[in-house]
């Protein structure tokens, strides 16, 4: 019997991402997020008659700066659409969007290459209000208008994704470089970054591109990957009993983890694209590239490659210093404030203080400074104090700040050295208190070792090396 | 010429509903109209570059600095459904498609 | 005293009341009058009184003028024609309505025009046709319809009106009156209720080429709301030209030949035009604008395409007519349109949205784009020979109201002569030229982009030596 046929996913993203400006695309409302219905409108973003868009500069100086992050070409002119269709959001029967020319073209992030960038408004809020009471008892719903013409920057990327967990993976590396060159709040929850996947199975080692389904509403980083695997084994089951792929587009439900197909009477999907006639061409200068590229930090790739490159970090370490910019500037302050810091050391105590400040917590806005975070890793480096009590030591710099060495010495944590007669004494009390485990370390059985020192330790408060203690036992015991 | 089933499908994207007499006499006119436009697409264009606008304008461009917005009152004075939540319309994808 | 009021154009009234020989306040109230007593259903809203008083030393000193209906005017209805507006008040005013005022040109009503623009003769108003004061019989052209007749039958000093195929042009010239189409993009359209963005501009509808002048002269200007629009190179002069030695006037044969359909007593006004501007010192020469005779084609693409998304926003949900609001929602948008439009309009948007569905945008709007880069493309060579460009505004005078009403293409023809210059954005004037049968002809004059003050030189030139007299129409009144 011959063997399944084994398929690979072929998935590709469409990002959308709400731009951080103070007003819309194209009027100068405030954006705002949680505001009550309609406080945040004006003649233009509520469609009137008779009223003209006119292009946010900041939008597209945002838009630049993705596009010069993505490492795409800048079109030197590009020009709006007007995209047509009904629906009670849009309250010009048109989104103002980019066509056949989008102002950033190919690029790539990571291992995935980025098909274009453009520009367009947001829709407004549709909520469903219930049912009426009126005579048909028609649902009703409402639209706020506060989000309508919230300027966004659509990424679409080729279809260079294998997994729904390199999916996710991807776009959380998306996420961070976006949130690093400050253009969004890149927030899924609150919908400022929300994320499309075109998703296709082929025979492995196949190059055509199966026919690919387009899946919607995955408004969490869990969901996508939950809804792209639960979309490539519903593929891979109709394939493997020959039955075709449909194209069509799948809602994603989050509380059942399962995907409905939308209705497919889609002659709705005739856009009648044709040039916005309300606006003109838009030609990227050199000073407007140039004026983005001066803002663009160094990027999180760039970033994590430096670390595990010139400072020799393990490259997953570098990722989690990197991807999130914050770590990153506070671990490099504090290696800039001690000249002799070893990295490795301070990346790794770096996760001890991250674990302490509690997730997503930004070290720069806790009590710790970096240059206490530096002198107590140097501490525990020189072996003045021991990894526990360094541990100890950070727990308190996050209670109260101040300096690692007051602390030690206040607390009392500072080393028992080698030399130091109390330590030997404390040593010689731990195999007189365990004879039975002194004996099998002396006849060579190490893992006899472990009480001992725990005794140690613990009649040290910890504040003994483990090396030393271990040396120590070895001498006494005639070793 | 133009078909009664292009009338009705291009009535169906302009959301415009039309009687059966209507739609027929709309197919009769539109033919008519079509026949003396149709004149152009026997033009040599080749190598014209389309015109979008006549002016020559690029760039035009406005600060990021916010306006005042209207109230909600003033934003729903003119709508047919104004609610709290918004302007009111029927649900989507209810009813007859 | 009231007969002399009607008998000073706008720029002599404003003049007067600088000098202290009218009120300002006087003026406003014998129009606001007229404009109440109208026969013509000329105005479809006029103001109790001046809303501001004019700025002391305002250049327009208060002369108020009619504003046609689809201008935004805060607090006032603006309807476009339409049902579906019906009794919608705008929250804001359009621009150039906002730099009358300001220059002291307060609002003395609103104006009747055919539905969203679309029309040449004003019966496709959902408010009902204009008659025409030289005739009452017959239409006073469209879409700028009400704006004509008001001026021409002295309802009003001046008016303002849209052009975006010959709105402007046509009706003037079937009224006796001046109307001007500036060079797009020299008057903001923030404001303006939309019919086809890339063509649509305001413009002046007076009783002669000085009073159109001072008009645009505080009409135009970048504005900040509006993309396309710019600044003139030059300010607006009052023209002054007595002579017209050293011009070229180019006639076109395409347009003026006979696939223009141009009667006889049109053709006859029209060259005696020529003759007196020869006589003046003119050069009349022959010239060519091949493309010209597709210019109507390619502007039935367009403007529709471009209506059918300026109008998609009329769907019932935040302003103006809603119809079946207790269905579902396509057919609360399918009913609503159905019945908050005319039949002229749906008949536009179902061109428009045909030309740009899938599979006929190549074949129907990008060819259109193209001829219509030909067609600019004619305008520029042509003016490399001539100076400015003269035909009839329109093929024929005024005809009978419902003469054309059933047959859109015979009323499209209408706009052959003036529809070319609109393609190209350049500058065009209709000035009456004579009459035949006793209904006034109109001359058009078209110049290169921002030639305007050159246009009304000429045209004024042209104007003083034919003296053309509309006070038939005036003493005709519309005024009951």
């Amino acid at each position: 019997m011959a063997a399944e046929t084994e398929y690979e996913p072929v998935i590709g993203l469409e990002i959308h991402v709400q731009l951080k400006t103070r007003t819309k695309m194209f009027c100068g409302c405030e954006l705002s997020f949680g505001d009550p219905p309609n406080t945040h409108t004006c003649p233009r973003c509520l469609g009137l008659p008779g009223t003209l868009p006119v292009i946010n500069a900041q939008a597209v100086h945002y838009g630049i700066m993705i596009g010069l992050a993505l490492g795409s070409q800048i079109a030197a002119r590009s020009q709006f659409h007007r995209k047509n269709y009904f629906y009670p959001d849009l309250p010009k029967g048109y989104q103002i969007s980019q066509y056949d020319v989008p102002l950033c073209s190919g690029g790539r992030l990571g291992e995935v290459r980025i098909h274009r960038v453009h520009l367009e408004e947001d829709a407004a809020k549709l909520v469903h209000a219930g049912s009426s009471g009126r005579i048909h008892g028609a649902e009703r719903s409402a639209v706020d208008f506060n989000r309508g013409g919230t300027p966004l920057a659509e990424i679409v990327t080729e279809p260079d994704l294998r997994s729904a967990e390199a999916a996710r993976e991807w776009l959380t590396l998306l996420r961070t470089t976006l949130r690093a060159i400050g253009v969004s709040d890149v927030n899924m929850e609150e919908g400022s970054l929300r994320c499309d996947a075109n998703v296709s199975l082929r025979p492995v080692g196949s190059s055509e591109l199966g026919t690919k389904t387009e899946l919607k509403n995955m408004n969490s980083f869990r969901f996508l990957a939950q809804g792209i695997r639960a979309e490539v084994e519903r593929q891979t089951e109709l394939l493997r009993s020959g039955r075709p792929v449909q194209q069509e587009t799948l809602h994603f439900d989050p509380a059942s983890g399962s995907l409905t197909p939308l209705r497919s009477k889609e002659e709705a999907h005739d856009y009648r694209y044709f040039p916005e006639p309300d606006l003109v061409p838009l030609e990227a200068t050199a000073e407007m590239i140039d004026a983005a590229r001066a803002q663009l930090p160094e990027l999180p790739s760039a970033r994590a490659e430096r670390f595990a490159g010139a400072l020799g970090l393990p490259a997953e370490r570098a990722r989690e210093l990197a991807f999130r910019p914050e770590l990153g500037d506070f671990f490099e302050v504090a290696l800039a404030a001690d000249a002799g810091a070893e990295p490795a050391a301070l990346a790794n105590w770096m996760q001890t203080l991250v674990e302490r400040l509690g997730d997503g917590a930004d070290p720069a806005s806790s009590l710790v400074t970096p240059q206490a975070f530096a002198s107590l890793v140097a501490m525990v480096s020189e072996k003045a104090i021991s990894r526990d009590a360094g541990r100890e030591v950070i727990e308190l710099l996050v209670a109260e700040g101040g300096d690692p060495g007051t602390i030690v010495e206040r607390e009392g944590l500072g080393a028992i050295s080698a030399d130091d007669d109390s330590l030997s004494a404390v040593v010689a009390a731990a195999l007189a208190a365990d004879p039975a485990a002194a004996e099998q370390v002396r006849s060579g059985n190490m893992k006899a070792m472990g009480p001992l020192v725990g005794y140690v330790m613990r009649e040290t408060k910890g504040r003994a090396d483990g090396g030393e203690i271990n040396r120590l036992i070895r001498e006494q015991l005639g070793l | 010429m133009l078909e009664r089933h292009q009338v009705d499908h291009v009535a169906r994207l302009a959301r415009l509903e039309l009687s059966d007499v209507e739609a027929d006499r709309m197919a009769t006119e539109l033919s008519k109209i079509l026949d003396h436009i149709e004149a152009i697409r026997s033009l040599d264009l080749a190598g014209v570059q389309p015109t979008s606008h006549v002016v020559d304008l690029v760039n035009a461009l406005r600060a990021d600095a916010p306006h005042g917005s209207l109230t909600p009152e003033q934003a729903l004075a003119a709508a047919p459904e104004p609610t709290a939540a918004g302007f009111g319309v029927p649900s989507p994808g209810q009813g007859a498609e | 005293m009231s007969s002399d009021l009607l008998q000073l154009s706008a720029a002599q009234a404003a003049a007067a009341i600088r000098a202290g020989e009218i009120d300002a306040t006087e003026l406003f109230a014998f129009y606001r009058a007229r404009a109440a007593a109208d026969q013509l259903n000329a105005f479809t809203w006029v103001a109790e009184a001046a809303a501001t008083a004019a700025p002391a030393g305002a250049p327009l000193a208060g002369v108020p003028v009619a504003v046609k209906d689809l201008f935004c005017t805060e607090g006032v209805p603006s309807q476009s024609g339409s049902r579906i507006l019906e009794g919608y008040r705008p929250p804001y005013t359009a621009t150039v309505v906002r730099r009358l005022a300001a220059a002291g040109a307060p609002l003395l009503g609103k104006t009747n025009q055919d539905e969203f623009a679309m029309g040449s003769s004003n019966e496709n108003s959902a408010y009902g046709p204009v008659l025409n004061p030289w005739d009452r019989t017959r239409v006073p052209g469209g879409s700028s319809g009400g704006s004509a007749a008001a001026v021409a039958a002295g309802l009003a000093p001046w008016a303002l009106g849209t052009d975006t195929g010959g709105s402007i042009r046509q009706p003037a010239a079937f009224s006796g009156i001046v109307g001007l189409k500036p060079t797009y993009g020299a008057c903001s359209r923030y404001g303006m209720i939309a019919f086809a963005s890339s063509l649509d501009q305001a413009g002046p509808l007076t009783r002669d080429v000085t009073d159109a002048a001072l008009l645009l002269r505080h009409m135009v200007g970048r504005d900040a709301n509006d993309s396309t629009s710019l600044e003139l190179p030059e300010e607006i002069r009052l023209p002054r030209r007595g002579e017209l030695h050293g011009v070229r006037l180019g006639v076109p044969e395409e347009l003026t030949g006979s696939a223009g359909g141009i009667d006889s007593g049109v053709r006859a006004s029209f060259e005696a035009a020529l003759a007196q501007a020869q006589a003046l010192g003119a050069s009349i020469e022959t010239c060519t604008l091949p493309h010209a005779p597709h210019a109507l084609s390619a502007y039935y693409i367009i403007a529709p395409a471009e209506a059918s998304a300026n109008l998609a926003r009329f769907d019932g949900v935040r302003y103006g007519l809603r119809v079946a609001g207790d269905t579902d929602l396509d057919t609360m948008y399918s009913r609503t349109r159905a019945q908050g439009f005319g039949a002229e309009v749906k008949r536009r948007i179902m061109l428009g949205t045909y030309a740009l569905s899938s599979g006929y945008y190549d074949a129907y709007y990008g060819t259109a784009q193209r001829v219509r880069t030909r067609i600019s493309e004619d305008f520029r060579t042509a003016f490399s020979a001539v100076d400015f460009i003269v035909t009839p505004t329109a093929p024929t005078t005024a005809f009978e109201l419902g003469a054309k009403s059933h047959d859109p293409l015979a009323m499209y023809l209408n706009d052959f002569c003036t529809v070319p210059m609109s393609l190209a954005g350049i500058p065009a004037i209709s000035i009456p030229c004579g009459l035949s049968d006793g209904l006034p002809v109109g001359l058009q004059l078209a110049g290169p982009a921002f030639s305007e003050n050159a246009l009304l030189d000429v045209a004024y030139a042209i104007e003083q030596a034919l003296g053309f007299d509309g006070r038939p129409a005036l003493s005709a009144g519309g005024a009951a």
